[in-house]
Order: C-alpha cells, then sequence, then structure tokens
C-alpha cells in the first residue's frame, strides 16, 4: 500500500466511522453540551460581521458541493454554457470569499479580547486551523485551478461515490493538484472532528420550531382527578 | 372553559424596605456558580430609576414581549422565519455590559503583600477574565439614587410624563422613591417559551412554573430577548440559559421560595390560582386599555361549583382547587382588587401581582408648618409626589383610573384603622370613602390582618405539589437511587468538557 493508498483509501475511512459513532454516542450521552458554546454575549459587534460573512458564505458553498456530489449531472448540464459556468463559478467563488474573510474575522475577533480568552477551548483553536485551511485551499483551488465546477463533477464527485460504494478509487485523486489534495483530506479530517468540536451545532438546526405551536406545556400525567367536591 | 392552576404572587409594595435580602437568599442557593455570577434571579430596584438591566423596560430596544400583529400578537424580536434567519447573530441580544461584569477582589493580597509603607488593598477583578478591572456597574447601582441625573434621570417610564412634572420630581424637597422587588413573572403568556427555538422553555402543567431544560437548551438565546423583563439570562460558561425556578424543589417539599422565606419586610404573598387557559389568545391580543381587567376576568373563582367541577375534569387535584380557595393571591387581586400585574402591556400576563405603593407621606409643608390635608383624603392622591402616571406606566399599561382605584382601597383602610385606633377622624368621612371603594368594615379588617399581621402559613399557602402522582414515571424503579429520579438535575456536572 502506498502512501496515497493509505491517505485516500483508508483514512477517510477512519474519519467517517469515528465521526458516526463518535456524534451518536456524543448525542446520547452528552446532550448537555451538543451544541457550539455562544460568545455574542460577551462580544456582540465584531461577531455580527465574522458570523454572518461565514455562515451564509460557507453554508453557500456546502450547498453547492451536496448538489454536486449528489446529481452531478445537474452541475455538468447548467455548465454547458459558458455564460451559465461564468455565472456559477463567480457566485461559488464569491460565497468562497466570504467565507474566508467571515472565518478571519472570527478569528481575529477570538485572540483580541480578553473574555473571549477564557470561553475558547484547545478544540477551538484546533478548529478555527482547519477550518481556515479548509477554505483557504477552496479559494486557492478556484483561482488557481479555474471551472472546479465542471471537474469537480468529473474528478473529485465519482471518487467520493466510490468511497461511498466501498471501493475507493485512489486513482481518480491521485494526480490532482497539491492544493485539492489537502483540500479533500482536509475535509475527512474535519469530519473527523465533528464530534469532538462545537461543529456538532450544525446537527441541532432547529426547524421543528417552525410548525411547533408557540407555548409548550409539559404535564407530568394529565388524568380527570376526581374529588369530593 | 380549561382550568389551569398556576402558583401566583403578590408583592406588597409598601412593605417593602429595600433590604436585599430576597436577593442575596436566591443568589446563595442558586447563582453562585460560574457563568452565572452576573445573574440575579431576583433582585431589586429603586424606582424611578433605570433597574437592571439597565433600561430594562425600554423595548424599543431591548425588543422584549408581544405586539399586536393583525388579529392576535407576535413576539418583538423574533417570529418563526425570522428566528431561523438570525440564527447566526441574534440583533436584540444584550450583552455583558448592559447588566454589569460580576467582580471579586484579590483578598490574597491583603495577606500576602510584602511589609512597607502603606496599607495593602484588595484590588477589584474580574469574575469573568480575572484581570483588574475597574468597577462601573453593579446590579443595584441605583439603590436608592432616585433624583440622580445618570440614573432615576433615563427611567423608561417618565414617558409619559411631561417635562415639568419629570422636573418637579428632581426637586430635592420632591424626592420620592419606592423599591421593586422582581423575580420572574411565571406568565401565561410567556415570551421566553414562545421565542425558543428549541423548545428547550416550557410551562409546568400542574402548577405552571416556567422551566428551562438544559439538555434541550442549543444556546440560540432568543428568550433572554424575548423576555421583556429581562429574567432569562444567558450563562457564558456553560452556554445556556438559566432562569428564576421559583425554587420548586422547595415549593415540592412544602416551603416557600427562598426569597419568599427570607423577606425581612414580609411583602410576598404565594398561593395558587385556577385561570382558564382558553382564553390566552383572547386576552393577550386585547387592546392595551383592557388588558387588566382581562387578565383579573382569567382567572376563576375556586368557590363556584362550575369551575370546580371544570378542574376536576382537567386533571387539577382536589387538594389544589382546596389551596385556590385559601389563596392570599386571590383575596388581593380578585376579592379586594388591590394587586396589578408589572407592565401587563408586554402582552405576556405576568403572573406576579404588585400592590402599588402608597407614596409618599400625606402631607406637604404651608407656612413652614407640615399639614396633612385632612379635608379631602381622596384629593390628596393627587398631591403625592409621584404623580399617577408614573404608577400607571408601570401598572396599568397607562390606565390611571385602574392605579387610582387601588390607591383609593389602601388610604381608606388604613383611614378606617386610624378611626378605630386613634379616633381622630370622621367617621362619616370614613363611611364615604368605603362606599365609594366598595369596601365593606369586614372586609378592611381582612386586608389589615393580612397586610400588616400576616402569619407565615397566611402568607405562604402552598398547595401540595403532589410528587406521589409521577413518582412512577419519574422513576420508573421506585428502589432507585434518590438523585436519579425526582427534582432532577445533573447526575453528571453540567459542564461542556469539549
Amino acid at each position: 500500500m502506498t502512501f496515497s493508498d493509505f491517505m485516500f483509501g483508508v483514512f477517510p475511512y477512519m474519519c467517517i466511522i469515528i465521526a458516526i459513532v463518535a456524534t451518536t454516542w456524543r448525542y446520547v450521552t452528552d446532550k448537555f453540551s451538543y451544541s457550539s458554546l455562544s460568545s455574542q454575549f460577551l462580544e456582540n459587534r465584531q461577531l455580527f460581521w465574522g458570523s454572518i460573512t461565514w455562515h451564509y458564505g460557507i453554508l453557500g458553498v456546502l450547498t453547492a458541493h451536496l448538489v454536486g456530489f449528489f446529481i452531478p449531472k445537474s452541475i455538468l448540464w447548467w455548465n454547458m454554457e459558458p455564460v451559465r459556468l461564468y455565472i456559477l463559478e463567480t457566485t461559488g467563488f464569491v460565497l468562497g470569499l466570504m467565507a474566508l474573510v467571515g472565518i478571519i474575522l472570527l478569528i481575529i475577533r477570538r485572540f483580541s479580547s480578553s473574555r473571549l480568552k477564557v470561553v475558547t477551548s484547545n478544540m477551538d483553536k484546533i478548529l478555527y486551523t482547519v477550518l481556515f485551511i479548509q477554505v483557504l485551499t477552496g479559494v486557492l483551488t478556484a483561482i488557481f485551478y479555474r471551472w472546479g465546477s465542471s471537474w469537480y463533477s468529473g474528478f473529485a464527485v465519482p471518487y467520493l461515490w466510490s468511497i461511498v460504494e466501498l471501493r475507493p478509487d485512489v486513482a481518480l485523486v491521485d494526480n490532482l493538484p497539491l492544493t485539492v489534495q489537502i483540500h479533500i483530506l482536509n475535509a475527512f479530517f474535519l469530519l473527523f472532528l465533528l464530534p469532538f468540536t462545537r461543529l456538532v451545532h450544525m446537527l441541532s438546526v432547529p426547524i421543528k420550531y417552525i410548525w411547533r405551536p408557540h407555548q409548550v406545556v409539559r404535564w407530568n400525567s394529565r388524568k380527570k382527578i376526581l374529588g369530593p367536591f | 372553559m380549561e382550568v389551569r392552576a398556576q402558583v401566583s404572587m403578590t408583592f406588597h409594595l409598601d412593605k417593602c424596605i429595600g433590604c436585599h435580602t430576597c436577593s442575596v437568599a436566591c443568589k446563595n442557593i442558586w447563582t453562585d456558580r460560574k457563568g452565572t455570577e452576573y445573574m440575579w434571579w431576583n433582585n431589586v430596584e429603586t424606582k424611578p430609576g433605570t433597574g437592571y438591566p439597565s433600561k430594562w423596560e425600554d423595548q424599543d430596544v431591548y425588543k422584549g414581549g408581544w405586539e399586536p400583529k393583525g388579529k392576535s400578537i407576535g413576539l418583538k424580536v423574533t417570529d418563526k422565519f425570522r428566528g431561523l434567519a438570525n440564527i447566526f447573530h441574534q440583533p436584540h441580544l444584550p450583552t455583558i455590559d448592559d447588566y454589569y461584569e460580576p467582580w471579586t477582589y484579590k483578598y490574597s493580597d491583603l495577606f500576602d503583600s510584602p511589609a512597607g509603607d502603606d496599607q495593602p488593598t484588595a484590588r477589584p477583578v474580574s469574575l469573568i477574565t480575572g484581570e483588574n478591572m475597574d468597577i462601573n456597574a453593579g446590579p443595584n447601582w441605583d439603590d436608592d439614587l432616585s433624583g440622580s441625573e445618570i440614573y432615576a434621570k433615563n427611567d423608561p417610564n417618565f414617558a409619559a410624563l411631561s417635562d415639568s412634572e419629570k422636573e418637579a420630581l428632581f426637586e430635592i424637597e420632591r424626592l420620592v422613591f419606592f423599591y421593586l422587588p422582581r423575580i420572574c413573572n411565571h406568565c401565561l403568556n410567556p415570551g421566553c417559551v414562545a421565542s425558543c427555538p428549541s423548545g428547550a422553555l416550557y410551562k409546568r402543567g400542574e402548577d405552571g412554573i416556567v422551566l428551562l431544560d438544559q439538555n434541550v437548551c442549543r444556546s440560540w438565546r432568543f428568550c433572554v430577548s424575548a423576555c421583556p423583563y429581562k429574567k432569562s439570562y444567558y450563562n457564558w460558561s456553560t452556554g445556556k440559559s438559566e432562569k428564576c425556578i421559583l425554587c420548586y424543589p422547595r415549593l415540592e417539599t412544602g416551603q416557600p421560595p427562598a426569597c419568599f422565606h427570607s423577606c425581612v419586610g414580609r411583602i410576598r404573598y404565594l398561593g395558587v390560582v385556577l385561570y382558564d387557559a382558553e382564553m390566552i389568545e383572547q386576552v393577550a391580543s386585547a387592546p392595551e386599555n383592557e388588558l387588566v381587567d382581562l387578565q383579573k376576568e382569567m382567572i376563576l373563582d375556586p368557590h363556584d361549583p362550575e369551575v370546580i367541577a371544570q378542574a376536576e375534569k382537567d386533571g387539577v387535584h382536589f387538594s389544589v382547587i382546596e389551596s385556590a380557595q385559601k389563596s392570599p393571591v386571590y383575596k388581593f387581586l380578585k376579592e379586594w382588587g388591590l394587586a396589578l400585574p408589572l407592565h401587563p402591556e408586554f402582552r405576556t400576563l405576568p403572573m406576579l401581582f404588585y400592590i402599588p405603593p402608597l407614596l409618599p407621606v400625606l402631607g406637604h409643608v404651608e407656612k413652614g408648618n407640615y399639614n396633612v390635608d385632612v379635608e379631602n383624603y381622596f384629593g390628596s392622591l393627587d398631591k403625592a409626589r409621584l404623580p399617577m402616571k408614573y404608577l400607571a406606566k408601570m401598572f396599568s399599561a397607562g390606565d390611571e383610573t385602574k392605579v387610582r382605584e387601588v390607591l383609593e382601597k389602601l388610604l381608606a383602610v388604613r383611614m378606617f384603622k386610624r378611626a378605630e385606633q386613634v379616633d381622630d377622624i370622621d367617621k362619616a368621612e370614613v363611611d364615604k370613602m368605603l362606599e365609594k371603594t366598595g369596601l365593606t368594615p369586614e372586609m378592611c379588617e381582612e386586608i389589615y390582618r393580612l397586610t400588616a399581621l400576616p402569619t407565615y402559613e397566611d402568607r405562604f399557602v402552598i398547595p401540595p405539589m403532589h410528587r406521589e402522582y409521577v413518582a412512577d414515571a419519574l422513576m420508573g424503579d421506585p428502589y432507585s437511587f434518590k438523585a436519579e429520579a425526582g427534582i432532577g438535575g445533573f447526575k453528571d456536572r453540567p459542564e461542556r468538557g469539549l
């Protein structure tokens, strides 16, 4: 087994398995910590600029990646016309830049206030580093290896599916540029970090809020209790 | 009609001496942990003043409570979709600086400093960062500071007053203030519960206590903004919000909450009331001038056979109904009409009621002599140093007649007792006052007794909480270890770890 066989053929599975098992474990045993630790209460203004740009940027980029992963043909079909390709690429690039600016603002914020240092754990620092690398390599890829939306569907997506279908095809990614390779491996590492960091808050989207009634009442047991009256 | 029980409260503001014993009792039990140092589930404010957090009554800034929307109402700070859109940055969250930065003193310096020419000092250090800090705000920083340019002048309730009325309040001879102790109101239409995206906050069906499930809370902090009374607090260390729990572990064992128990002025009354839960939306969406009356209408007569029958059908235990019949809150609120909710215009239907203060001593200086206006006692209410408008802004959404009614009753009781004990007042005058206020001599006597001479059992009529009905559901195994069932809490330390 070569080094790249290990990195692209074995390492992803290690990350995925640990992520699934540990996330479930944390949800079952430690619901208390199953969220991000909001620091808005300690610092409000810088957070606005950092958090909004970061979250909307990264959500857009992530959605694009997922669409490409599940329906790669849709991306290829869209990109048939050059104008549409330009639109998609520009949009993706802007969203990527938003995420990059956002994460940089958040990192600066994190370390510029003594109050925030108190609520910053070591895992937060690791997570910031990994996220920064991920977004940076993504943006660099967009700059130096153009039309990524098309070749993502051609190379990376088949590779990802080969992982899902338990027949990892390392050849598909073996010859990609180093930046892209780092981007892929770092993505798996992020997945591995998911259950061990505040990143679990991704999985606690309160979507139920939309249809639940405003007021919540909890009864221990509610039945008729007839008394002497 | 759907009858539910609610543990409800009344604070008699004329009796509050502003000693903060309630706040300290609460702090020692519940909020002496890391991340909760700045929280005062119970706090006492000086009015006029800015309060805690600073200017909390100004909902143009804090966006707490409900506002009319269409035929119904909606939260000011969020709704179903805005809630999700604002999830990455909550636009109206107060920060720690709106409260104050908690601190302690470096006492060790008093002992460890090297010998020198000066006395060693204990410098204040932040309880958040541990660094040296200058103290410039605290939880009761406006204590007794009525008349101050910084605190009293910025009281949001002055919005109703004209400039000359405001000026008058700042003349040194007219300075006046009273104390306002505040805890969670355990509202019938709580903004905090409605705003929580995770559904972590809930009202207990059996007694109406509003609680926050720490294991469901995902740190979105909407409850902090949505509560117009700012009685939901964010613990910056655990990333969970926390709030007054009305000492339910104490209530369940037949004891009043710590702030009630420790109250030096004995201003606090606690008892259960029955209410019609079907009316909640209708009452909360009513026009502002009807809010107080409609909320009182929701509270049902626990002696009415129809109400009792429905209550039993709706699962209210008969011992709770019995308790409701003795409730001091019911007497103050419904039988005597002496209690008013704090800021009913926030539309959360708060279930803590206040008896407004009969301020101040009813006298004035005339030609250098101190005079009491004996010709017309009701007239003297208009000469009160604190304008009726101000009290109305706080307790009746601006309707002066409601506050006046209560104050006239309080005054009538006072005159009735004075006529009886001191015998220096014209009896006919007293009778006229009783007739106008609708009080009878028996009622006056009862009000007097419950105000001035109440025993512990008179003040706290705690309904049986009937934990035995849920013991099986909570414990499963009745022989399980004590900490595994009952009042809950955490088996592990509530820490985040990662």
